[in-house]
């Protein structure tokens, strides 16, 4: 059994217009998005920016409503819940931010910040609390002295690792991670998916890992989804994806990530270029009349692509 | 090689902070040719930039203080009075930002943006601006020109912004054209028009291009020749092929290695030790690489780094390049994050 | 754009029958009224009388009969009858409404003049004497309660130099129409415009200051130097277009605020305005008179605010009203 099932989750918001304000239209962030996360695994949800995926991270966690659509974590299904069972449920959920400086509260020091979803959750001694607190410290590779400092002491690779150790304290089974290094430099970037994979193993941690950058993706991921305009494109292992694209879309962003050899720039400016040709000639095969993205259809055991 | 339209020799940018002057570039010396794409590469901190604006005459003169050169069409443009530098600024010297939804003014046309440098540098009347101007929007790739030329930029996508921030910049045709990480904000498929586009016009155009990126996969695309910044100098440059197969300088190594598209799955990334020193607290003397290699000894580094040139045209700064070699992955130890 | 403005009119309409309803069911809950205000203490009238007379107007009746008959009649433009003044209200109100809307519009006019360069200097040439000239100006007007600053304008310039007139809003003895009459109309709008707008100054100052400090640091202005646009250019083109906009915006509000303090102006200089009129008519408890005024300056917030929303709308490309 899975660890989480989103089925056709929707998100969608409505657009009001004509005189009286009424509901005229849907902005469709998240049009009926299915997949399915095996314990121990990370899976990427990778598109361009507006393309629904972090709109998905945030429903699965309950931060966005979901519209329609069930997701089923551990067995239980979240999209029924109301609150206590959903608290209780959504505990094994953490989340880490994009922007480690804007998701921590700079008037509170890191022991009250990894503190909190302990105290909102378990009933511990502060000693107990302490102790736990200076383990996860330590885990996240800071110093034990710096719990009593602030966030702005802190480098952006640092901050990171304390929302890493907030989003551990409660021992969750599954981390969704919206673009936890984009705010970083590629060093401070390394250390911190380096990090991620370290503790990926410890706690036997699910990811679901949402980001841009297809490099960090390949590097991260398992499987992947593609994601365009609220629906998915492609999803399949990452050999599946990178080595074998079979969307327009999937081979238009492939191609879009910048080539590291020098020598082979113009092969891929021309590989470009014949994408956006196909664009014109094949639009229909890849998109209905509306625009809209067909059903995913499986071509293999991994590989799934939305054609008609 | 063409002939050079920008030399900046020794180039020294520094910061008032609390009294004290600090240099964030430190004395930088680069040559810029016709028809070249140099880039200038390194991550946030390191001076590019500063180095940038310095050129541009961009930075708050109160607080700010430039030593050294920059020579373009036979004067020091460090040593302009205000109204020559606008003389020069945005015609033979223009500049293309990072973000392209704040670069444009949100309360003028798309056309009159494009048209106010041609206000100041070129004689024209108003139908000869438009005209031009219309032409610059489909050189840019923009193909209902006249309806752009109405409009205001909120009522444009980032990438058609970014494509009339780049119009803007070519409005004068410049001899020297600043790119500051002009695609970093963009989505991945833009990213690729806009450097596809920016390669386009540099065939037509023929100008220099300073191209400031953190993206070593933007480098690889676009640049002719890099320049590597770290801590304020520049670490080593080569032409671009050069570098991508043969870095030398440790912190380019490094870089290299960080970047995850580089490896095979889920290999170990590299880390590179510390953090970079911010201006007031950086070490002036001696190679400022070094507290993040320590397994590097002394004896290796240069007393004075200077940039060596070890193949034509490739130069590299302090001489721990040598016998440089990254450390084996210690495990288990517990490897505290230093500040 | 008409489609906006007939949305806004009809949402006010509910708007303003709920202010009427509290106004009047709060002016009913006060202590008193017109009846016992006017003839208190008075040993000629018996209670009797007064009852009398309260029964012959309907103040016995239950509030919300008198409600009824009292909105019936205002949207017929008939708002009843000032039992102090002993004639109609609305009358009563033709007079005064030009005196305060004159007040209001050149104390407006004065403060932006004031404002606006003062607030440009000082966002332009940040430290520097000029800037900390202003903003210690600035300090001290927002400070300085209205009160306290007009009487000192009243004592300084009527009573010591005799400037100008202490009070009124014409000399009497002149006739309508000649040039002397608008004279002497000036010389008493003179000290109540300048004691309101050398105080009402505050805001927009102190907002142009900001707004220009922040706009001067938008990537925009840095594209517009790189485009080699002259310093002064820079200001006029760029910065100072995108600064002025929130300040047109206010507009509508500056006019809500005006309304509530020319009470305070009009009472100081005996300013027969409706601030001043409305203070009295508190005073001797004349509720058709209080109930009108509330009603006119709830009127005059909405369409405040409903200017201040198109102007916004008008100079700002971003937003647009359906």
């Amino acid at each position: 059994m899975s660890l989480l099932n989103v089925k056709e989750l929707k998100v969608h918001y409505p657009i009001r217009g004509g005189f009286f304000r009424r509901v005229v239209d849907q902005v469709r962030a998240v049009d009926g998005v299915s997949f399915e996360l095996e314990a121990g695994e990370t899976y990427g949800l990778v598109g361009e920016s507006g393309c629904g995926k972090t709109t998905t991270g945030r429903a699965i966690i309950g931060l966005n409503h979901a519209t329609g659509g069930e997701i089923i974590f551990n067995g239980k299904n979240l999209s029924k819940m109301r609150g206590v069972d959903r608290r209780a449920s959504v505990k094994d959920i953490q989340m880490i931010f994009q922007d480690p400086y804007s998701s921590l509260n700079v008037r509170k020091n890191v022991l009250s910040i990894i503190a909190e979803p302990l105290r909102n959750f378990e009933r511990m001694s502060p000693g107990e609390e302490l102790k736990r607190i200076q383990a996860l410290v330590d885990r996240v590779g800071l110093n034990p002295e710096s719990i009593y400092k602030y966030p702005h002491q802190f480098s952006g690779g640092q901050r990171q690792r304390i929302g890493i150790a907030r989003a551990l304290a409660l021992n969750p089974k599954l981390i969704i991670a919206d673009e936890p290094v984009s705010a970083l430099d590629v060093s401070v970037q390394a250390q911190v998916l380096n990090f991620m994979q370290e503790i990926q193993k410890d706690f036997n941690l699910t990811y679901l890992f949402i980001s841009h950058d297809l490099g960090i993706i390949k590097h991260m991921c398992d499987r992947i989804g593609i994601m365009y305009r609220g629906r998915f494109v492609e999803e399949g292992t990452a050999s599946d994806v990178y080595n074998n694209p079979q969307h327009l879309y999937t081979k238009r962003l492939i191609a879009a990530i910048p080539e590291m050899d020098p020598e082979k720039r113009f092969e891929k400016m021309h590989l470009r270029q014949s994408i956006n040709e196909a664009y014109k000639t094949d639009y229909n095969t890849y998109f209905d009349q509306n625009g809209r993205m067909f059903d995913l259809k499986s071509i293999s055991d991994t590989h799934s692509v939305a054609v008609q | 090689m063409a002939k050079p339209v920008l030399e900046i020799e020794n180039l020294r940018t520094s910061f008032n902070i609390k009294g004290n002057y600090y240099a964030a570039v430190d004395g930088v010396s680069l040559t810029v040719h016709e028809n070249e794409i140099i880039a200038i590469v390194g991550e946030s901190g390191c001076g590019k930039s500063a180095l940038a604006l310095s050129v541009m005459g961009l930075h708050n003169d109160k607080n700010t203080k430039l030593e050294g050169q920059v020579n373009f069409k036979e004067q020091n443009l460090l040593s302009l009075n205000r109204s020559k530098w606008n003389k020069v600024r945005g015609k033979d010297l223009a500049m293309i930002f990072q973000d392209p939804l704040t670069a444009l003014n949100p309360l003028s046309t798309i056309g009159r943006q494009i048209e106010e440098p041609m206000d100041y540098h070129l004689n024209l009347s108003s139908t000869a601006k438009k005209k031009r101007t219309l032409e610059l929007l489909r050189r840019v790739g923009i193909k209902d020109e006249q309806r752009i030329y109405k409009q205001y930029p909120h009522e444009l996508s980032g990438g058609m912004r970014q494509r009339v921030v780049i119009a803007i910049a070519l409005a004068c045709d410049p001899i020297v054209l600043i790119a500051d990480e002009p695609t970093t904000a963009l989505d991945v498929t833009i990213q690729a028009q806009i450097m596809d586009l920016m390669k386009e016009l540099q065939n037509q155009i023929k100008s220099g291009i300073v191209l400031i990126t953190h993206d070593l996969g933007v480098v690889a695309e676009m640049a002719d020749r890099v320049a590597v910044m770290y801590a304020g100098e520049v670490v080593e440059i080569a032409e671009v092929r050069e570098l991508f197969v043969n870095p030398l300088h440790p912190y380019t190594r490094s870089l290299l290695n960080s970047i995850p598209s580089n490896l095979s799955d889920k290999e170990r990334l590299h880390v590179i030790e510390g953090i970079v020193p911010s201006i007031q607290n950086l070490n002036r003397t001696g190679c400022r690489f070094a507290p993040r290699i320590p397994w590097v000894p002394n004896d290796e580094h240069e007393v004075s780094p200077i940039l060596h040139e070890v193949e034509t045209g490739h130069f590299v700064r302090c001489t721990c390049y040598k016998n440089f070699h990254f450390p084996e992955e210690k495990v288990g130890e517990p490897n505290y994050v230093t500040t | 754009m008409i489609k906006f403005i007939v949305r806004r009119i009809l949402v006010m309409i509910p708007q303003l029958l709920l202010l009427s309803l509290i106004i009047f069911v709060v002016a009913k809950a006060m202590p008193g009224d017109a009846v016992t205000g006017a003839f208190m203490g008075n040993p000629d009238v018996t209670p009797e009388r007064i009852e009398e007379i309260k029964e012959k107007f309907g103040l016995n009746d239950p509030w919300y009969e008198q409600y009824g008959r009292w909105i019936g009649k205002a949207v017929q433009g008939d708002l009843g009858m000032s039992y102090a003044h002993k004639q109609k209200v609305t009358s009563l109100l033709a007079g005064r409404v030009s005196n305060t809307v004159l007040l209001a519009f050149f104390t407006l006019v004065v403060t932006y003049l004031i404002a606006i360069p003062l607030g440009i200097i000082a966002g332009r040439w940040t430290d520097t004497w000029a800037d900390k000239a202003i903003v210690t100006y600035n300090y001290f007007s927002f400070a300085t309660p209205i009160f306290v600053f007009a009487l000192l304008m009243l004592f300084l310039f009527s009573f010591v130099l005799g400037w100008f007139p202490s009070g009124g809003s014409v000399d009497i003895r002149i006739t309508e129409g000649s040039w002397e009459y608008v004279v002497s109309k000036a010389r008493h709008l003179f000290l109540p415009v300048m004691s309101g707008a050398l105080l009402l100054t505050y805001s927009t100052i102190q907002y142009l200051r900001n707004d220009i400090i922040d706009t001067k640091l938008k990537d925009f202005v840095k594209t517009a130097r790189a485009k080699g646009v002259p310093e002064g250019k820079v200001y006029t083109r760029h910065i100072l277009r995108n600064s002025l906009l929130p300040i047109a915006a206010f507009l509508g509000y500056e006019i809500t605020g005006l309304i509530g303090g020319s009470i305070f102006i009009e009472s100081i200089f005996s300013y027969p305005g409706l601030g001043q009129l409305f203070l009295q008519s508190i005073g001797t408890r004349d509720f058709t008179v209080v109930t009108a005024l509330v009603m006119i300056s709830g009127i005059a917030v909405i369409i405040g605010t409903m200017l201040s929303d198109i102007i916004l709308s008008i100079v700002d490309p971003r937003i647009r009203v359906e």
